[in-house]
């Protein structure tokens, strides 16, 4: 990953891309409008979402039963369990299982643990070439960019965008995109089709990461739309799969509620076109070889805060992103994450701690507007998340990393402002002084500036600035009514 | 009833005129106000911005100054928020902290006699009609506190559409957050703004001469950003609205 500047920065060169804003409006509002559709179908959708939050809570809070039974159930249908602490442990995993298979190349679906872990790149310090096989995947892939969207990564390109890459660069990574491609959806994907087929046909390896794991039975769930998911997992004849320890749930009547919760809210579909399960390996059918990397990076540190813990409900659906004003404006890069938006906001940061500039700012990406809280389909509150996380920035505390309860120090560039906010809360508890000030401002009123100086001119560049009244509300009360209730603290 | 104003510290210091329009409007319905000088800030801006520590006093101050009314009214859906969302919070963690139950049960005290204005008229006194008269041309931009932590839904649009002369339209994206969010406006200045220009875009489509909001603090930033743009609509609170009668001009 290269270095990133903190969100504010990358943020405000977003907005002032015209392009990439008309592409996020336009994807994130169609997507909105379709999913606030999708789920006022269902009568029980504020119920479906509840026992969504309870069953995840549930099992999180019992991870230490739930993934040893995964573990003895894919060991019984012959899988092998492997776990990874952190994204080099599960990088060096990943590598050393697919050199053992002697092949240089792999066959990806989409999957944002791999993404995380930066395995792409890992895999190709070792020679590795991993292709990705989901449409948008495969657009970042080509474009040497990053993924800006949990669901859609491609979502900052439009589509005479994706037809240039197209055309630049599939002839480097495989068979070249047809002459004179045009820029339609069905040209594009046909394209796309064209492309990836000659991938699945060939490759002896998969990896995939999961959106479910059955405790009960040791089955892993893949949802998606595009079937490229389903060959990369029945094709190769080693699959290996990278799954968050957080993605287990204890039984298939379980996953009956995430089945449907999951698809309308992240692509506004009743049911997903492909839903994948599978279950170690079967003679005859599939690969031959399943691995199951269990990862934690950080996941067992975030599940010891009681409040931020809620975050490892998430089941990456992405409504958050597409109702957010803030993500809509700023982008999916600005975050610097493979999690960007609301989500991104309060994962990030619990999953890498607060140690860098950027992962500190992720908190303060938000408005608090609350519309992410709103559609989560399992309810996380993320405001609520967030204000704790700015709490742990300003002031430190008490937190656990790598499994140690550590206190960390307050993140650096905040003395300013808590000097500011001390004062304030000082004078709002000293009436007194806050009607002083507030008499000051009144009889000061010609010398008020028109744009502010320091922090303040932010402000003042793109908003007027009110004007100071002649007299608060407090002393108006006083002035007409005080003889009712004067009696004034000190 | 005891009813006691919460007029909160930004409407005190800018918006005085939206604190005389509740203590006009509640006692042309019937009401004693009463405005205890204890109070001050309900926290907001220290608790959002991460010194939750800070905020404590004042959560303090605010139970003390509220301590014996059956009701306190305030011309502020974030403010209500913070009271009835948060305040248990901070007590909460202040009694995981080790610190007793004093500063739980000060907040305890103060959320279920919190009402946000809208609630108070519609809830507790059973009115939409308070015999206001507006003739000019309104649309409502829903807080987005109001709307989401409040649940406030319909009740100012009823209150709206019972002011004679006044003319309500819809405005496009209402529920999409102004680009406020407290510190947010100075920390994410430019997503804030780009936020706010959108906003000004939506209203000024409208075609209404007034854009009218339950939150002074939003309208601080909306109104900011159209006189800035040298929009000619007036961003009024609500409760100015509601407290117009024939014989005043606006």
């Amino acid at each position: 990953m290269p270095p990133r500047a903190a969100f504010p920065r990358a943020a405000a060169a977003a907005v002032g891309d015209a392009r990439l804003r008309a592409n996020l409006r336009h994807a994130t509002h169609t997507i909105r409008a379709k999913r606030a559709a999708a789920v006022a179908e269902l009568p029980d959708w504020e119920l479906l979402r509840a026992a969504g939050a309870a069953i995840k809570d549930r099992t999180l809070r019992h991870l230490d039963h739930y993934l040893p039974r995964l573990e003895e159930a894919v060991t019984a249908a012959g899988g092998r369990v492997h776990w990874a602490a952190d994204a080099a442990e599960a990088n060096r995993i990943v590598v050393d299982l697919v050199r053992a298979t002697g092949e240089t190349e792999v066959v990806k679906v989409k999957s944002m643990a791999t993404q995380e872990i930066g395995l792409n790149a890992a895999l190709a310090r070792e020679g590795i070439t991993a292709y990705e096989t989901d449409l948008a995947e495969l657009i970042v892939q080509l474009g040497d960019d990053l993924p800006s969207h949990i669901l859609v990564p491609a979502i900052h390109r439009n589509r005479g965008e994706i037809r240039d890459i197209f055309a630049r660069r599939m002839g480097d990574w495989g068979r070249p995109a047809p002459e004179g491609l045009g820029d339609t959806p069905a040209e594009l994907a046909e394209a796309a089709r064209l492309h990836l087929r000659e991938k699945f046909l060939t490759a002896k390896v998969g990896v995939s990461g999961a959106n479910f794991m059955v405790a009960e039975t040791g089955t892993m769930v893949v949802v998606e739309s595009e079937g490229n998911g389903r060959m990369c997992l029945t094709l190769p004849e080693t699959l290996i799969s990278v799954v968050g320890v957080e993605k287990v749930v204890p039984t298939w009547r379980d996953l009956e509620v995430f089945l449907q919760l999951l698809p309308r809210s992240s692509t506004a579909e009743r049911m997903n076109p492909y839903t994948s399960t599978w279950t170690g390996t079967t003679d005859g059918d599939g690969p031959h070889v399943f691995h199951l990397v269990l990862l934690d990076n950080g996941r067992t540190d975030a599940l010891a805060d009681t409040v931020g813990r809620q975050a490892l409900r998430c089941i990456r659906c992405s409504a958050c992103l597409n109702v957010c004003p803030v993500y809509e404006r700023a982008g999916g890069h600005a975050y610097g994450s493979a999690y960007p938006g609301p989500i991104g906001a309060i994962l990030t940061p619990q999953l890498r701690g607060t140690g860098t500039p950027l992962d500190a700012s992720l908190p303060y990406a938000s408005s608090l507007c609350g519309a992410c809280y709103e559609v989560c389909p399992v309810a996380i509150d993320i405001p609520e998340v967030l204000v704790h996380l700015r709490e742990r920035v300003v002031q430190g505390g008490q937190v656990t990393l790598r499994g140690t309860r550590t206190v960390i120090k307050p993140a650096r560039g905040h003395a300013a402002e808590r000097a500011a906010l001390r004062a304030a809360a000082w004078a709002f508890d000293h009436p007194g002084v806050l009607r002083a000030g507030q008499r000051l401002a009144a009889r000061t009123l010609r010398l008020h500036p028109r744009r502010l100086p320091g922090p303040g001119r932010a402000w003042s560049d793109s908003r007027a600035l009110p004007e100071v009244p002649a007299e608060s509300f407090r002393d108006w009360w006083l002035r007409t009514r005080g003889e009712r209730d004067s009696h004034e603290q000190p | 009833m005891r009813v006691a104003l919460f007029v909160t510290c930004v409407n005190d210091t800018l918006y005085p005129r939206t604190g005389r329009a509740v203590v006009t409007l509640l006692e042309r319905l019937g009401v004693e106000v009463d405005f205890p000088a204890a109070q001050s800030c309900c926290g907001q801006p220290q608790y959002n911005t991460g010194y939750r520590h800070q905020a404590e006093p004042l959560v303090r101050r605010y139970a003390a100054a509220f301590r014996g009314y059956d009701y306190v009214v305030t011309p502020s859906g974030s403010c209500a928020a913070m009271v009835r969302d948060n305040y248990p919070r901070i007590g909460a963690r202040a009694a995981a902290e080790g610190r007793g139950r004093e500063l739980t049960e000060a907040a305890e005290s103060a959320v279920p006699k919190t009402y946000e204005l809208t609630e108070f008229l519609v809830d507790v006194l059973r009115v939409t009609d308070v015999g206001a008269y507006f003739p000019h041309t309104v649309t409502y931009h829903p807080t987005c506190h109001g709307l989401r932590l409040l649940g406030l839904r319909d009740r100012p649009r009823r209150l709206l559409a019972a002011v004679r002369g006044l003319k309500l339209v819809e405005l496009p994206g209402a529920e999409e957050c102004c680009g406020f969010g407290g510190t947010f406006a100075v920390k994410n200045a430019a997503v804030s703004a780009a936020m706010g220009a959108d906003k000004a875009r939506h209203i000024a489509a409208t075609g209404a001469e007034t854009v009218c909001t339950v939150d002074n603090s939003c309208r601080l930033h909306i109104g900011g950003t159209l006189a800035r743009r040298g929009s000619p609509v007036r961003p009024v609170h609500l409760a100015e609205i509601l407290a117009s009668t024939e014989g005043d001009i606006w």
